[in-house]
C-alpha cells in the first residue's frame, strides 16, 4: 500500500492586511494536519497569523515554455504606465 | 558541504560549444542570475546533482537530531532543556524545507528515504560522531552551526530557486543555534575548573572533524568546477574552511580554551591564520561507514521509519473514511 501523503502548498499571511505568501510545502494525510504541520514548520518564530493549505496537485500554473507567448499583449502597451503622458508642470494634483 | 562527496556525473565542465540550444539559454541564465525554477528546462546532470545535494543537506539535518536529541533529558537546566528542544525542533524543520526543495526537482520522499537507508546517499560525516557530555552540546552549536552558516549563505545565492529560498529560511534561523552553542561554552568557560576542563575536552573532539566538514581540498575537482559553473557551489571546500578557521580561532581565544592544533597561528603576510594538516584518512574513514556512530545512527533512522510506518498508514485510512463519511452526508 502506498502510503505516502499527498503533498500540500503552504500560503502564510504575515500581518493583517498583507497578503497570503507561499512559503514551501508538506505532506499531510488532510486539511486539518496540514494546517497544524503549516503551523510546525513554518511559524515557529510568529511568521503567520493565518494558514491557507491547497492540494499541490489542485495547483495550475503557466508553463516556463509559454512565457512570451502568454504575456506579449502587455509588451507594446506602454500607455497603461502613467509615465508614458507627460503632464504640464503648471497642472497640480495629476 | 553537503556536497562532500557530490558527483555531477560528468567528466568535464560542460563547453558552450558542447551545449544544446536549450542549455545555452539555461547557462545564460545561470551567469546572469536568473534564479531556475522546477519547472524550467534543466540539463539532466544539473537536476540529479541537485537531487543529491539538496536530498544530502536535508538527511544532514534529521540525522543531526540524533546526537543533539541525546542530551535533551540530561540538560542541565529546564530553560537550557527547552532552548535544545527547539533547535532540535529547527533542524527537523530545515530537514522538511530541503525535502520539499528536492521534491520539486521530481523525486518523492519515500525515494529519497529509502536511498538513505540503502546507504546510496550521504549525510554529513560530522554527526557520526557522538555527543560525550553536555560541552558536546556548546561545542556542536558553536561549531557545527557554525560551520553549516558558513556553508549556508552563499548557498542563499544559488541557481535553484526552492534551495535558495529555503536557504534564507535556514540561515535566519541558524544563527540562533550558534549563539546557543556559545551560550553553553561562556558559561561552562566562566564556571569552576572541572567545567572548563570539560569544554576544552569536548574542543579536543569536535576541532578537527568540523574541519573535515568542508570536504577535501577541491582545486583539482571536476565536479566542484562543474557545481560552480552551474552556481550550486558558490566558494570553494577550501575558502570556506579557510574563512571558518579565521573567524572562530579569536572565539576559541575569548573562551580561553585552546584550539588542539600546534600549527595555528596568524599570518600577519596572508592575512588568515595558518592551520595544520587534516587527517583525510579519518574524514574517509567515517563517510564510508567506519565512524564511531554510522551503525546507530542508520538503525536508529531505519527503526523510526520502520515503527512510524503504522501511524502513516492510519493518519491516510482515517482521512480517507472521514471523507467519504463527509460525502455521503453531503449526498
Amino acid at each position: 500500500m502506498n502510503s505516502e501523503w499527498p503533498l500540500w502548498e503552504v500560503f502564510i499571511r504575515s500581518q493583517h492586511g498583507l497578503a497570503h505568501k507561499h512559503v514551501g510545502s508538506l505532506h499531510a494525510p488532510d486539511a486539518g494536519m496540514a494546517i497544524k504541520n503549516a503551523r510546525d514548520v513554518y511559524t515557529r518564530r510568529n511568521e503567520g497569523i493565518s494558514i491557507w493549505v491547497a492540494r499541490s496537485a489542485d495547483i495550475h500554473a503557466s508553463s516556463p515554455g509559454d512565457r512570451a507567448a502568454l504575456f506579449e499583449p502587455s509588451n507594446d502597451k506602454v500607455y497603461r504606465h502613467p509615465t508614458f503622458f507627460p503632464m504640464p508642470e503648471e497642472v497640480k494634483h495629476i | 558541504m553537503y556536497a562532500q562527496l557530490v558527483e555531477t556525473g560528468l567528466k568535464k565542465v560542460r563547453d558552450v560549444a558542447d551545449m544544446s540550444p536549450e542549455e545555452q539559454a539555461f547557462q545564460a541564465r545561470v551567469d546572469a542570475d536568473i534564479k531556475i525554477e522546477p519547472k524550467d528546462w534543466m540539463p539532466e546532470a544539473y537536476r540529479r546533482t541537485l537531487i543529491r545535494q539538496i536530498q544530502q543537506h536535508a538527511h544532514s539535518e534529521v540525522v543531526g537530531m540524533l546526537p543533539e536529541g541525546n542530551w535533551i533529558t540530561r540538560a542541565p537546566s529546564l530553560q537550557r532543556k527547552a532552548i535544545l528542544m527547539a533547535k532540535v525542533q529547527d533542524e527537523a524543520g530545515h530537514g522538511l524545507y530541503l525535502y520539499c526543495a528536492a521534491e520539486t526537482l521530481g523525486v518523492s520522499r519515500d525515494e529519497m528515504i529509502a536511498d538513505l537507508h540503502a546507504g546510496k546517499v550521504k549525510y554529513s560525516s560530522i554527526f557520526n560522531y557522538p555527543t560525550l557530555t553536555w560541552a558536546d552540546i556548546g561545542t556542536i552549536g558553536w561549531l557545527v552551526d557554525g560551520a553549516a552558516i558558513m556553508n549556508q549563505i552563499p548557498l542563499c545565492r544559488c541557481s535553484f530557486g526552492p534551495y535558495a529560498r529555503a536557504m534564507i529560511r535556514v540561515c535566519k534561523e541558524e544563527s540562533f543555534h550558534q549563539r546557543q552553542g556559545f551560550d553553553i561554552m561562556l558559561a561552562l568557560c566562566r564556571g569552576t575548573d572541572e567545567q572548563q576542563a570539560m569544554a576544552q575536552d569536548a574542543l579536543d573532539r569536535w576541532w578537527w572533524p568540523s574541519l573535515m566538514m568542508f570536504g577535501p581540498s577541491d582545486a583539482e575537482s571536476v565536479h566542484s568546477a562543474q557545481s560552480a559553473r552551474w552556481k550550486i557551489k558558490l566558494l570553494s571546500n577550501d575558502e570556506l574552511r579557510q574563512r571558518f578557521v579565521d573567524q572562530t580561532a579569536p572565539q576559541a581565544d575569548f573562551l580561553g580554551l585552546r584550539i588542539p592544533d600546534d600549527k595555528l597561528a596568524w599570518n600577519e603576510a596572508r592575512g588568515h591564520y595558518d592551520f595544520g594538516e587534516i587527517d583525510w584518512q579519518e574524514f574517509h574513514e567515517v563517510i564510508k561507514g567506519h565512524g564511531p556512530c554510522n551503525r546507530d545512527r542508520m538503525r536508529t533512522r531505519v527503526k523510526a521509519w520502520e515503527d512510524g510506518a503504522w501511524v502513516r498508514e492510519a493518519a491516510l485510512a482515517h482521512a480517507e473514511k472521514r471523507a467519504k463519511r463527509e460525502a455521503k452526508q453531503a449526498a
